[in-house]
């Protein structure tokens, strides 16, 4: 569903990204992992055009997104720091974002509902904490139905139910068949919902597999513990 | 484009500085009015505090307002519009909005005490002149990330087209007083859009004559009908240069 293709970034001097080539499918939660500073998150910032490559191309269903922007309502981001205008409240914001994708027919509030956004509508963005932040960013991301779900850290600061809410809400998503990509650090969430990882170290990828391969590989029974031992293994 | 600049509007509104900036002209043109003497001279008055204060407003707060909007610009970014529309419409309504509040606080007094064609010549320069600093307010905010730098940017273009420009031009003048200067100092005019702004008004009143030769000159070329044409079609390009390259610079780069 997404193509990359010889991705390279560099922001100045650093050289973030270096020809990372990789294809995502449909219906699999992919997992980013990699150490901080890896990136991870410029990865998806270009998926989405915010960060615009050096040299490479993006592909979407076998089409170029580089420069373009209708492709963006199906696609659904969740930032990993929301940052949102201090003086709006959650309900200007949810209602502006609606307005401006008029177009998208079926909107999905389950989580305005799940998280109770509703009782905090006239709160105003600056006065939230961060983990409410999450929940609206998360609220907006999953909203209109898109096919590619980016979710760049989702479940840090999140509480332990509110983190469950989320998760659960993934695996619904991707029985419907689309694509979600997290990026993420903690291990046991990762064997939880994600089908496959994607390793980046200095801007390369380092592997890209299916978790029962790497676990089949390293003789581990856990996720954590078999990709220590393959990070371990090559230094 | 039109909800967004509706969303940029809302903003604006909320923020108090936009009704002050309103108030503040409507009480400095009442009271130029009300001073005495003929309406002419109160416009020229209001014509030289017009040129000084109205750059100044429209460029800081249109700096301070685009590093403020970077939450709100991130936040679209992200969704499917492009970012070129994201930016005119930030533009669009920051630029309108203070026309508007410069039209409410100068226009109606205007209209109210001394309606004539120079009033007319004032207001739109007055708008020629905000929307020509903003765009120089968003080039200087694209330039640089850092808003402290930007906001410095900003006040040294002030600085430079009020005061420093007339300065050099001054000095140029004296310098090569044995030299007809007149032509050249028509393009310097035209390379500077608050002079160009006074020229348009100032030769609209009876003071034109006392310009000299320079003046007569001026007169004879902006005077007519013709010449106001081309001084405005200068403005616009004051206005279209600045932002269209700042637009480019927007959609070529990180967010």
């Amino acid at each position: 569903m997404i193509t990359i293709e010889n991705l390279h970034k560099s922001y100045g001097r650093l050289h973030v990204l270096k020809d990372v080539s990789v294809g995502f499918e449909a219906g699999k939660v992919v997992s980013v992992i990699g150490p901080n500073g890896s990136g991870k998150t410029t990865m998806s910032k270009c998926i989405l055009g915010m960060a615009l490559p050096d040299k490479g191309d993006i592909k979407i269903n076998g089409e170029s997104v580089l420069k373009k922007h209708a492709y963006r309502s199906q696609i659904g981001y969740m930032p990993q720091i929301g940052k949102y205008p201090e003086n709006m409240k959650i309900r200007q914001v949810i209602d502006m974002i609606r307005d401006i994708r008029k177009e998208a027919t079926n909107v999905d509030e389950e989580l305005i509902g799940l998280y109770g956004l509703k009782d905090m509508y006239e709160k105003r963005m600056g006065s939230l904490s961060g983990g409410t932040k999450q929940k609206v960013s998360a609220a907006l991301a999953f909203m209109f139905n898109p096919q590619i779900l980016i979710l760049d850290e989702p479940t840090a600061g999140l509480d332990p139910i509110s983190a469950e809410i989320l998760k659960s809400k993934i695996l619904k998503e991707k029985k419907k068949g689309k694509l979600i990509l997290i990026t993420s650090h903690i291990m046991s969430e990762i064997e939880e919902v994600a089908d496959e990882v994607m390793c980046l170290v200095d801007g390369q990828v380092k592997f890209h597999e299916t978790i029962a391969e790497i676990k089949m590989q390293t003789n581990e029974a856990r996720l954590s513990r078999a990709i220590a031992k393959i990070m371990n293994g090559e230094d | 484009m039109s909800k967004i600049i509706k969303y940029v509007f809302y903003d604006i509104i909320k923020n108090k500085i936009v009704l002050a900036y309103t108030l503040f002209l409507l009480l400095l043109s009442i009271g130029l009015f009300n001073l005495g003497g003929s309406p002419d001279k109160a416009i020229l008055s209001l014509l030289n505090l017009v040129l000084l204060t109205v750059p100044l407003i429209s460029i800081v707060f249109a700096t301070t307002h685009f590093y403020n909007s970077y939450e709100f610009m991130e936040l679209l970014v992200a969704q499917p519009i492009n970012r070129k529309k994201i930016f005119m419409s930030e533009y669009l309504g920051v630029a309108c909005s203070l026309s508007g509040a410069f039209i409410l606080g100068v226009g109606v007094p205007i209209l109210v005490f001394g309606a004539s064609l120079t009033g007319l010549y004032l207001l739109l320069t007055g708008v020629f002149i905000t929307f020509i600093f903003v765009a120089l307010a968003f080039l200087a905010s694209v330039i640089t990330r850092d808003k402290a730098k930007g906001i410095g940017i900003a006040l040294m273009l002030w600085f430079y087209f009020a005061l420093i420009y007339d300065g050099i031009i001054l000095f140029i003048l004296y310098a090569f007083a044995d030299y007809p200067l007149e032509k050249a100092t028509l393009v310097m005019t035209a390379l500077n859009p608050v002079d160009l702004g006074r020229i348009i008004v100032l030769l609209n009143l009876d003071v034109s004559a006392l310009m000299g030769y320079t003046g007569a000159l001026y007169k004879s070329i902006l005077g007519s009908l013709w010449g106001i044409g081309l001084a405005f079609g200068l403005m616009l390009l004051w206005i279209l240069i600045p932002i269209l390259s700042s637009r480019r610079i927007f959609s070529r780069r990180d967010l």
